[in-house]
């Protein structure tokens, strides 16, 4: 079984490219708005919606093979488990105190 | 198109070109899932050292150019734009529209990296160029002191490395488009074989993609309100 790979409309990549462009002016923007902690999350947020617009189109996932498909959700799978362990590992290292000859003869490098 | 070109199209391993574009892009995919983890530990690791010492990551991003950075970001946003129509262009057997979209990729490409290069001048200009030159002074000083001048450093090695990295893949990127335009301009590519147009396509939008979240991350964290 083999596919065609069929041919995007221009409309849609100048659709999908004037999307995009209004998110760069929107996540700037809102850097310049105070937020607290939602800054970030609004700013990756923003980030993530671009990246799914140019995976769809410009990078034709909406026309992909599922094997394809499973092979950008296992980089992002792998991706997510880097992030996981190395975040388990620096958020759970103050739960035990250092035993006192490294914590007597070192500085603290981490909270 | 004769038979005897297909048969140059397609190699002999492949049932027909189908078969073969799948798999030639099942092949780029893995690559850049290769990619994704190759720039994934620097973004963990950006983002263990970030949680660590926010301030100072705050405040080198609020000395960063955030004009430029946006500017940047809308190139090369264009620049995938142009490479997306180039697809369509190979697809259709546009030939001239085709050479002419892949120059403009790396007009684009090149308009990026020339924005970037200022940027790099403007950080050796302040002295925030780590281990090379890093002595801040007046505004920027002013700045970077509060959450301490070696985390500051820290935050601008990230910069430079996660940046010269993603700078260094537009390189690539760009020499790849160049020998697609010459290889356009020769008429090697057709409706049936445009597969080396798509596969160095989807390499250039994922570079993109790598910007998308650089500049968020390294621009944007800290406000500027």
């Amino acid at each position: 079984m083999t596919t065609r790979q069929p041919i995007v409309p221009f409309r849609t990549y100048l659709l999908v490219f004037l999307a995009l462009l209004a998110l760069v002016l929107l996540t700037t923007g809102a850097a310049f708005v105070d937020l607290g902690r939602m800054n970030t999350v609004v700013a990756l947020g923003i980030a993530l919606v671009k990246m799914v617009l140019v995976m769809f189109f410009f990078m034709h996932l909406a026309h992909s093979t599922n094997l394809v498909r499973l092979s950008v959700v296992a980089a992002f799978f792998w991706f997510a488990l880097l992030i996981t362990f190395v975040f388990a590992d620096y958020g759970s290292r103050h739960w035990i105190p250092d035993p006192a000859p490294w914590s007597s003869s070192a500085p603290a490098t981490h909270p | 198109m004769s038979e005897a070109h297909r048969g140059q199209v397609v190699a002999h391993q492949f049932e027909d070109g189908g078969q073969q574009h799948d798999a030639d892009t099942l092949g780029i995919w893995v690559f850049l899932g290769t990619e994704i983890m190759f720039f994934g530990g620097l973004f963990t690791a950006y983002a263990v050292y970030r949680s660590l010492y926010y301030p100072a990551f705050a405040a080198g991003s609020r000395v960063l150019d955030i004009k430029l950075g946006a500017i940047n970001t809308a190139v090369l946003l264009s620049s995938s734009f142009t490479m997306a129509l180039s697809v369509r262009a190979a697809q259709t057997a546009k030939r001239t529209a085709l050479a002419g979209l892949l120059i403009a990729t790396m007009v684009l490409g090149a308009a990026f990296l020339g924005i970037k290069g200022f940027e790099y001048y403007q950080k050796f200009v302040e002295h925030v160029v780590p281990s090379l030159d890093f002595a801040p002074q007046g505004e920027v000083l002013a700045r970077l002191a509060p959450g301490g001048l070696g985390h500051a450093q820290l935050y601008f090695c990230f910069y430079f490395f996660m940046t010269g990295l993603h700078a260094l893949h537009m390189i690539v990127g760009m020499g790849l488009l160049f020998v697609l335009m010459l290889r356009a301009r020769r008429g090697e590519f057709s409706a049936e074989y445009y597969a080396p147009v798509e596969v160095t396509g989807l390499y250039w939008h994922f570079v993109d993609i790598i910007w998308i979240f650089l500049f968020p991350l390294l621009y944007l964290i800290g406000g500027r309100y």
